[in-house]
């Protein structure tokens, strides 16, 4: 008798037993289950030579692998390190690592290859039918463990003496603790740290480029220049923090250009000290369309208009970039009137 | 000239006809008098302006104006040098064809000696920077890994690592500089065409034009190298997710497939 | 047997009589002692179903296997230090450049280890292919329902590995410091930094202080070799354990039932195809590492916190949460001196929602559907339209995500604006899911509907007939009986009914709040709509009869 029940019905909870179709049993149901297919044989279980050609077959991908193992140990041994060739059509590469890729590449895949290979034509192809078991224990098992369970918490006193309970769970709770306390030395308190920057009143723009302090007169409109504080060298051990707030961008917009009243009295004719550093999360913003005095953040998108106060006019930015107030001193280079009047870079819960 | 006549037939014809008959009639003394100042001692220098004005007045005049004083379609030349001419002209992109977010790159429709006529005309209208001589943007001595460090803090924001290009706002790109020639590299930093600052001399010094050149030419010319293989773009993560889900999971998938396949019977059925 | 026998027996031949081979006596060792014979006697010959779709587990496997493996020859030579040195190495152009201890030592695996590039790239194509291999794996158990019970703990253990990956894949992309990670970290910094209250605090002990500091490196690379690559350790011992334990799951088909699995024995087959997958894996992935070039960070350059270069992407796994990033409006608001950077904290919180939506919806289904059945046959998609089409509906998003993630690349490449394609991802976003989910469903049921008329009607068969009365017909060719029963084994349920109000003594009866919702939710699952009626064996009968007259 075929079964044409789906065979979840057994396990079905009892009010979805009429949620289906097909439920009816029919003796003669057309749907149902004719049991696996009959075996058929494969080219290679009824003809040996067939069988042959197939064994031949897998020894000589193994074969293969080895001699592609011979040929990596050989290109090793020989291609020097720094040799260049040129392979059409992937361009000059490292011969090495051309030749020591392929190589163990084609070992390596025919040995899986020659494997598959063998399972598939040589190894019995009969499909085989096993039983599953429902993963829930039956109800005498359940029985025995809840039972055992409850001898093991009786014998312990546990429910009976909630004293040593309580003073456990306090134990355990707080025991942690003390692995959280060891976390506090793996920083400083944020304190002021990400309010201040290097720059200060009188420091001297120097010119990313050339290390030299920047006059007015080298800056033209419709240049790009970068500029960090006087006095901090690349050599410095601090240097990566100092100028990932310091970082410097200087263009020079014709005075009648610029919008914003405070920019243009923050400058020197024309002359705007922006800060590098995005107010979104933190990337060097430096994408600057000189015809438009928008300046594009290559991470996410922020577009600022430098010849308006820097204001976000696109983008996940969510204020403008802050400006250094900038002047000439006495022998005529351009130097800081202070440090920026607000945090540089992206924004934080104490940022107010 | 097909490519003049094409133009002619352009929608704005009309308008341009009429800008240009209003500039030769309204605008002889502004293109004159910048031109005096020009200081044409040589003979052969003063026919180049000759010629290159006429070129001018054909070719350009029509959006910038009969005396480069510039108008609504295109930007003034008074001052932008004969470098910004040489690079704007011998890559192709003046004479711009349609107005657009940027102005592409073409086919050369000059040639070098028409081009130096028009540099010379346009320098005549008012001071700006000289195209460079050979000798200044010839890369050869200098300090490639100089060049990298100065690529990745002036160039690589807007052109990827190495000169790959990218995209700026509203459909503007920065291009790619693969096959740019060096004088041409050195032409844009010195001038800033389009929306491109200019990197003067006075910021960054020839030396360093050279040494960015350089470092170009190393990883994104014909003599760069790919020592790990196909380059994919050399555009970074986005390609190289994508080859990896076409080509290294797809293989594997195929593969799979042909792992899990029920072998060919002897008799299909 | 004593030793003495033992020793002697070794060139002796006449004295080999009673003795056992040398293989069996070492499992006969083992088997005192660990109870081998036990252990193989249910596993030897476990069955698995032959299905290419069930490969894409171990493809997840071995990479990680060959990321493991070509992970640890990367640590002989690799220093995680931000110690600023000048480099020397071979490489021409970053000869005198000042950079970090990491990314020289990763410059001389590149450029002065013999083969070090070639592991390298092995390491980072086969950790991008890791990645993308769980995704497909997991669509693949979700789309087939794999993951009723009893298996959603090993969809939980799945989805871990997945997170865990995605984070694994993230430290070690960092750890050369090369300006494209480096680019990476700083907008973690600043993802960190948006979180309110405790933001900078998390920030600077994360970070030994302020961005970039001297520690970040270091602190990766324990993170990024130990102690995720550990936990997903225990975690795919754990899922391969309930593999076997579960017994895989097949499709519909003639002779499969939910009470069996048919398919070949683990010894010999399965020994053959999985071990041989292994080395396939490995062979096409050392291949493309030949072949390809990937995270070439002598081009990127040192980390600098003030430079910078475009196209700066995350690994395509972070994709999604670099479009979330770009697709944000910069909110921000400020309140009684404190900022809240909703424009970055938002998709902070969304980014795990995202990975969490898909991994809820199994106990959902299961809330919903009541159904505490184990289940063993595979759905096929079109049969569950609600749950296919809240899956495609879930990869648009994904997929919009990802898009976002790449804007720039797209633009530059599609020749479009930035700014739309982030006004695309902003509406699409919304509205992407919402119209995936409506088209997959219509096709669902589109499929449902051909499945019926061919258990109905049979294969069309391409040949036309002319009947006597001039009518042309196409020859419809009956299904064989297999075919028939694969086509009509599924179930189709019911919606659950809240039931009535009021109970037999008419007294108003309590209905929960989610009583009702699960009702509501049932009815948007099964009610009308959802699918299409599975023919009868009686309108089957009718027809097939009938078709004498046709």
């Amino acid at each position: 008798m075929s079964s044409q029940d789906i065979p979840e019905e057994k396990h079905l909870p009892s009010e979805q037993g009429d949620a289906h179709h097909g439920g009816v049993a029919v003796a003669d149901d057309p749907f149902a289950d004719p049991g696996l297919p009959v075996h058929k044989p494969r080219i290679q279980d009824i003809d040996e030579r067939a069988a042959k050609r197939s064994e031949r077959t897998v020894a000589m991908l193994f074969t293969l692998s080895m001699l592609a193992t011979i040929g990596f140990i050989v290109s090793y041994v020989t291609l020097p390190v720094d040799k260049i060739v040129f392979i059409f059509p992937i361009g000059k590469v490292s011969a090495l690592n051309f030749a020591l890729g392929l190589t163990l590449g084609t070992a390596l895949f025919c040995i899986g290859a020659g494997a598959v290979h063998w399972a598939r034509t040589l190894m019995s192809d009969v499909e085989v039918a096993d039983d599953r078991h429902e993963i829930a224990a039956p109800a005498e098992v359940k029985a025995k463990v809840l039972q055992d369970f409850a001898d093991g918490a009786n014998e312990s006193g546990i429910a009976r003496r909630p004293l040593i309970r309580n003073t456990l769970i306090g134990a355990m709770a707080m025991v942690p603790l003390a692995g959280v306390m060891l976390l506090r030395d793996l920083g400083p308190l944020p304190e002021v740290k990400l309010r201040k920057t290097v720059w200060a009143k009188g420091k001297l723009l120097i010119n990313d480029n050339t290390n030299e302090p920047l006059r007015p007169e080298d800056v033209l409109v419709g240049s790009l220049t970068f500029a960090r504080p006087e006095g901090l060298e690349e050599e410095q051990h601090d240097f990566q923090t100092q100028i990932a707030k310091a970082a410097l961008m200087i263009v020079r917009i014709k005075p009648e250009d610029i919008k914003d009243k405070q920019e243009l009295e923050w400058s020197h004719e024309g002359i705007v000290a922006y800060s590098k550093i995005c107010t979104h999360v933190g990337c060097p913003i430096s994408l600057y369309e000189q015809q438009t005095h928008h300046v594009l953040c290559p991470c996410h998108q922020s577009t600022f208009d430098l010849s308006d106060g820097a204001r976000v006019i696109f983008g996940p930015a969510g204020h403008a970039l802050p400006q250094l107030r900038i002047g000439v001193n006495d022998e005529g280079f351009l130097e800081a009137h202070g440090d920026f009047e607000e945090p540089v870079g992206p924004a934080f819960w104490e940022r107010g | 000239m097909k490519k003049l006549s094409a133009r002619r037939r352009h929608p704005l014809a009309a308008v341009v006809v009429l800008l240009f008959a209003l500039a030769v009639t309204g605008g002889l003394y502004a293109a004159f008098a910048p031109a005096g100042k020009a200081q044409a001692d040589e003979t052969a220098q003063s026919l180049a302006i000759e010629e290159g004005k006429k070129l001018y007045a054909v070719g350009c005049a029509s959006c910038h104006g009969t005396g480069g004083q510039g108008s609504t379609d295109g930007p003034s030349l008074v001052g932008v040098g004969s470098a910004a001419v040489d690079f704007q002209v011998s890559t192709g992109r003046m004479p711009a064809q349609q107005p657009g977010a940027q102005v592409p790159r073409k086919p050369v429709i000059y040639s070098q000696a028409q081009i130096d006529q028009l540099a010379a005309y346009v320098a005549s209208l008012g001071a700006g920077p000289i195209a460079p001589t050979e000798k200044q943007y010839d890369p050869a001595g200098a300090d490639i890994a100089n060049g990298g460090v100065l690529f990745r803090n002036n160039c690589a924001q807007c052109h990827n690592f190495t000169g790959e290009g990218g995209a700026l706002t509203l459909g503007k790109y920065a291009p790619n500089l693969e096959d740019v020639s060096p004088k041409h590299i050195y032409e844009a930093m010195l001038t800033g065409p389009q929306n491109m600052p200019s990197f003067p001399d006075s910021t960054m010094p020839e030396k360093q034009k050279k040494d960015i050149i350089a470092y170009l030419q190393n990883v994104n010319g014909e003599k760069s190298t790919s020592p790990g293989g196909l380059k994919l773009g050399g555009l970074g993560p986005v390609s190289e997710g994508l080859f990896g889900w076409i080509f290294g999971l797809g293989a594997l998938i195929a593969v799979a497939v042909w792992v899990a396949a029920h072998t060919a019977k002897a008799k299909k059925s | 047997m004593s030793t003495a026998t033992n020793s002697s027996a070794a060139g002796a031949p006449g004295n080999t009589a009673r003795k056992a081979p040398a293989g069996e006596r070492v499992a006969d060792w083992a088997d005192g002692r660990l109870g081998i014979y036990s252990l193989a006697k249910s596993n030897m010959r476990k069955i698995f179903p032959d299905h290419w779709s069930f490969m894409l587990g171990e493809i997840c496997l071995y990479s990680f296997i060959i990321i493991i493996l070509t992970g640890v020859y990367l640590t002989l030579f690799f220093h995680p230090s931000m110690n600023e040195v000048v480099y020397h190495g071979s490489y021409v152009p970053m000869q005198g450049v000042q950079m970090s201890e990491a990314f020289a030592s990763t410059l001389d695996i590149s450029f002065d280890v013999r083969g070090g590039l070639l592991i390298r790239q092995i390491h980072h194509w086969a950790a991008l292919i890791f990645v993308a291999a769980m995704l497909v794996h997991m669509m693949r158990v979700f789309f087939t329902g794999a993951f009723r019970k009893p298996r959603e703990v090993n969809w939980v253990f799945g989805f871990l590995l997945l997170v865990l990956g995605m984070f694994t894949g993230f430290t070690g992309y960092s750890l050369p410091d090369d300006l494209l990670s480096g680019t990476g970290v700083r907008f973690m910094e600043g993802a960190i930094l948006s979180v309110p209250v405790v933001g900078t605090y998390l920030s600077f002990f994360l970070f030994g202080g302020e961005f970039p500091g001297g520690d970040f490196v270091a602190r990766f690379y324990s993170i990024h070799i130990l102690l995720l690559p550990g936990i997903m350790m225990g975690l795919l011992v754990a899922h391969l354990i309930l593999v076997f334990y579960h017994k895989h799951t097949q499709f519909a088909g003639p002779g499969k039932t939910n009470n069996n699995v048919v398919g070949m024995p683990l010894l010999p087959v399965y020994m053959a195809k999985a071990g041989g997958f292994f080395f396939l894996v490995f062979g096409v992935i050392a291949a493309i590492a030949a072949l390809a070039s990937i995270n070439p960070i002598w081009a990127l350059g040192p980390y600098r916190p003030d430079h910078v270069s475009t196209g700066a992407q995350p690994d395509w796994y972070m994709g999604f949460s670099e479009g979330l990033i770009r697709a944000m409006p910069g909110w921000e608001i400020n309140l009684w001196g404190h900022t809240l950077v909703l424009g970055v904290f938002i998709p902070l919180v969304i980014f795990p929602l995202v990975l969490a939506t898909i991994a809820v919806y199994p106990f959902i289904e299961a809330w919903v559907t009541k159904d505490n059945s184990e289940h063993h046959i595979l759905d096929r998609p079109r049969n569950v339209p609600t749950r296919t089409a809240f899956g495609v509906a879930w990869l648009t998003w994904y997929v919009i995500l990802l898009i976002a993630g790449g804007n720039d690349m797209f633009a530059q490449y599609f020749h479009l604006s930035i700014n739309s394609i982030t006004w695309f991802a902003r509406i699409g976003f919304f509205v992407g899911p919402v119209i995936a989910f409506v088209i997959t469903k219509r096709i669902c049921l589109g499929l449902q509907r051909r499945d019926h008329d061919k258990v109905l009607h049979g294969r069309e068969t391409g040949i036309i007939k002319r009947l006597p009365h001039g009518e042309f017909v196409e020859v419809h060719e009956p299904l064989p009986q297999g075919k028939l029963h694969t086509l009509t084994s599924h179930t189709q349920y019911a919606p659950i009914e809240v039931g009535p109000t009021v109970d037999e003594n008419g007294v108003e009866r309590k209905v929960k709040a989610g009583e009702k919702l699960r009702a509501k939710l049932s009815k948007g699952f099964y009610g009308e709509n959802t699918h299409i009626p599975k023919p009868t064996a009686e309108e089957y009968k009718e027809i097939q009869s009938g078709h004498g007259h046709h």
